[in-house]
């Protein structure tokens, strides 16, 4: 199997979808001769013609729109927001239009886009270039939210993605795109050449949406991730040597509660780990749906690890970041409780 | 202070800087005046539809128009209409506005909550609905009820999304006015304003990229084409070069705000196109032959490859805004009587009369039928329940968020006890 970084592998999940269906049209900002700011569409205009993979003005309400009444009419467009702190602009659109043509007009119309964004920090992008906007997207009823942590999942979901027939906000944590991380920045990136999530197969398969992933099994407590968070958890587990059971969310919505529950009523502990700001994140979703469920099983406080409650700075960037040192103590004061 | 660059050649003193407000001339209280109204004299010829847009400049501020005020038509946009047609466009627009009244009523006796007449625009969308082709789609804002009917749509399924009752095909779900019908090519609107207008763009990008035949064509009112939506919209139909029609329903008022709010003053709506290398069109949007002639030009420089037209339409909302609207708080009463353009189905009825292919007593005839018609419909609407009565099950309501049902809705659902 050839081993592909995350950028090779979302391009040949496109690649797959333009050769298999016609009527997937690939647009947005940069996307076309370029390939893309992170090259994700590289080749794939000259592979498919400037009908099916092209440019567009910078207007992310505009693509978005655009997109809707494109899968209204029974396309299946997959666009790029450049970066998800863009996504704003387009907020209208997706929030009030693709989300709801389904419900709005009883079935007869909808909207089958993927939205493909790059979100997270770790490359020094300043408060612009940084956030991961994914809960407000998991708040909008009707829209899908999924973030994979790896190439070979990356594939898989934007393919499924691709082939849903709701709308789907695809997010690529741009710190994985070249490579594993296990929190430190100041080791080297390792490229996935190697990482056993790095092998991908060159053709089609798909992880189905609301899926999570058990990355390692475990009885002590249940650590719930998704993205560039997995690999902090996983080194934060490895470091602090305690048996945790970590479980890759990938997709938000739907969110895959079966496999939460049984993993927390077998651990009775539950530790949550985001990159984003803490307040109405992700994470408080998660910790409610787990206390719901859960309550008479736990045996500690839920905890949260997350972003602070601040834009991204740039200079401190590491600060922001949760690391797996503040993941390790988390894991240990839920341990000791 | 004196300056030695130019600067006090060019002004003097700075002088406290200022901003304008745009204001009606009339409101309340005042007597109506629209004598600020200068209508183009200058008759435009019809252009060829391979004309540059650059050289279509004067039509974005001109008036296209056909019937002259001795309800004749003339000049080279006549579109030469046979009397069947134009009768035909009569009675859809006649019944237009009988299904508004009864619809009106309906709501004032509390059979549904909310509802929306096009009353005095008429003639924009049921001329347009018949020069376009019936599988072309329409992205329409909420008054152009006149494209179902002109379409010969189900009135009874128009009502019952109105009255949302168990027959109402969106179950429930939208204001009422905001109706959906995907086999009328008919695109589900939508509340939030100008939406639909880049939506119907890349609609009609798909159907090209399909090499398909049919056209989108969108419709937003005055007030709307400041929503970025709009901006979108043209920028995209320009780079694109997509086979789509922009429509501007300039009816004077974005509910209580004058067209001057939205940019109105400074310049047309139509002029916009301009600026995006598009051909924008202003066409007095009463008469209903010149919103068929232009509607018609448009269509034909689309299909042609041309790409999209801008049209502004020029008309006047002659009622509220909404059911829940009261005009006298922010125009004079009396006010779209005297609107220069006149009543659009007076204008037909005359040209049709004038032509010697329509009478009084027709007329008379015809509003009886249809008011029986309309009668007729709403006894079997209603039949399907009104507002608070009988509705589609409450277990509906989980349906169509997604095409299946995720787990944690099957949760909820279950928790309300469906
Ligand atoms: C995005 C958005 N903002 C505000 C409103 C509230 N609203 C509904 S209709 C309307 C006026 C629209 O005026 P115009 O575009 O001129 O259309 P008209 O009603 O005259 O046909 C407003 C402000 C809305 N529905 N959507």
């Amino acid at each position: 199997m050839p081993s592909m970084t995350m950028i090779q592998a979302l391009n040949s999940a496109m690649d797959v979808m333009l050769e298999r269906d016609p009527d997937v049209l690939v647009f947005g900002e940069d996307v076309g001769y370029f390939g893309g700011v992170f090259r994700c569409t590289a080749g794939l205009q000259k592979k498919y013609g400037h009908t099916r993979v092209f440019d567009t003005p910078i207007a992310e309400g505009g693509i978005v729109g655009a997109a809707v009444g494109m899968g209204a009419y029974g396309l299946r467009p997959v666009v790029e927001i450049q970066f998800a702190d863009y996504i704003y602009p387009a907020m209208d659109q997706l929030t009030s239009e693709a989300a709801r043509l389904r419900y709005r007009s009883g079935g007869e119309f909808t909207a089958p886009i993927t939205v493909r964004t790059p979100c997270g920090g770790g490359i020094y992008g300043g408060q612009t270039h940084s956030q991961s906007p994914e809960a407000i997207f998991t708040h909008v009823c009707g829209l899908k939210t999924v973030m994979p942590s790896n190439p070979y999942d990356a594939k898989g979901l934007l393919i499924a993605a691709i082939e849903d027939d709701d709308p789907v906000i695809f997010f690529e944590p741009k710190r994985l795109y070249n490579g594993p991380f296990d929190g430190h920045h100041d080791r080297p990136v390792k490229p996935w050449a190697g990482h056993p999530m790095g092998e991908v197969p060159e053709g089609y398969y798909r992880i189905p949406l609301g899926q999570a992933a058990v990355l390692r099994p475990g009885a002590a407590l249940t650590l719930l991730c998704y993205g560039t968070m997995v690999h902090v958890a996983l080194a934060a587990v490895a470091e602090s040597g305690i048996d945790a059971e970590v479980i890759d969310l990938r997709t938000l919505v739907p969110l895959d509660l079966d496999t939460i529950e049984a993993s927390v009523r077998k651990t009775g502990r539950c530790v949550i780990v985001h990159e984003a700001t803490r307040t109405g994140g992700f994470g408080a979703e998660l910790s409610a749906q787990v206390q719901e469920t859960c309550f008479s099983h736990l045996e500690a406080p839920i905890e949260r690890i997350t972003g602070w409650d601040t834009p991204y700075p740039l200079a401190h960037e590491w600060h922001y970041f949760p690391g797996p040192a503040r993941v390790g103590e988390a894991l240990k004061r839920v341990m000791e409780f | 202070m004196e300056t030695t660059d130019g600067r006090a050649a060019e002004g003097g003193r700075r002088q406290p800087l200022r901003f304008h407000v745009p204001e009606p001339k009339c409101r309340p209280g005042s007597a109506p005046d629209l004598a600020d109204i200068r209508l183009p004299q200058a008759r435009l010829p019809r252009p060829p539809v391979d004309t540059s847009s650059d050289q279509l400049h004067e039509y974005a501020y001109g008036l296209v128009r056909v019937l002259g005020d001795d309800h004749r038509a003339s000049g080279d946009w006549d579109p030469g209409l046979t009397p069947d047609f134009l009768r035909k466009g009569l009675r859809s627009m006649l019944l237009t506005r009988l299904y508004d009244q009864r619809m009106l009523r309906a709501q004032r006796t509390g059979k549904t909550s909310f509802y929306m007449q096009c009353t005095g625009e008429e003639a924009i969308a049921v001329a347009q609905a018949m020069a376009l082709e019936p599988d072309d789609m329409c992205f329409p804002s909420y008054r152009q009820q006149g494209l179902l009917i002109a379409r010969g749509w189900s009135l009874v399924d128009m009502m019952c999304q109105v009255l949302n009752n168990s027959g109402d095909r969106m179950k429930g779900r939208q204001l009422p006015v905001m109706y959906s019908a995907k086999e009328a090519s008919f695109f589900t609107i939508s509340g939030n304003l100008g939406t639909q207008f880049i939506q119907a763009v890349g609609w009609a990008m798909a159907s090209a990229y399909k090499g398909d035949t049919r056209l989108a064509a969108a419709w937003v009112g005055d007030g709307t084409t400041a929503e970025a939506d709009f901006h979108y919209a043209l920028t995209f139909a320009a780079v694109y070069r997509v086979p789509v029609l922009l429509n501007v329903v300039n009816n004077q008022w974005a509910i209580s705000s004058f067209q001057g709010i939205a940019g109105g003053e400074v310049t047309t709506f139509a002029a916009r196109a301009i600026g995006y290398g598009l051909p924008g069109l202003r066409v007095d949007g009463n008469d209903f032959l010149a919103v068929c002639a232009a509607t018609r030009w448009a269509i034909a420089r689309a299909r042609a490859g041309f790409g999209a037209t801008v049209l502004e339409f020029y008309t006047y909302r002659a009622a509220a805004h909404s059911s829940s609207d009261d005009p006298s708080g922010y125009r004079p009463e009396g006010e779209a009587a005297l609107w220069p353009l006149g009543d659009p189905i007076e204008r037909l009825k005359q040209h049709l009369v004038a032509a010697g292919e329509w009478s009084e007593e027709q007329h008379a005839a015809l509003t009886a039928e249809l008011t029986e018609t309309i009668k007729a419909a709403g006894k079997e609407a209603e039949s399907f329940g009104t507002l608070g009565g009988k509705a589609s099950s409450p277990r509906t309501m989980f349906d169509d968020v997604f095409k299946e049902l995720p787990q944690h809705l099957r949760r909820q659902r279950q928790q309300l006890g469906y």
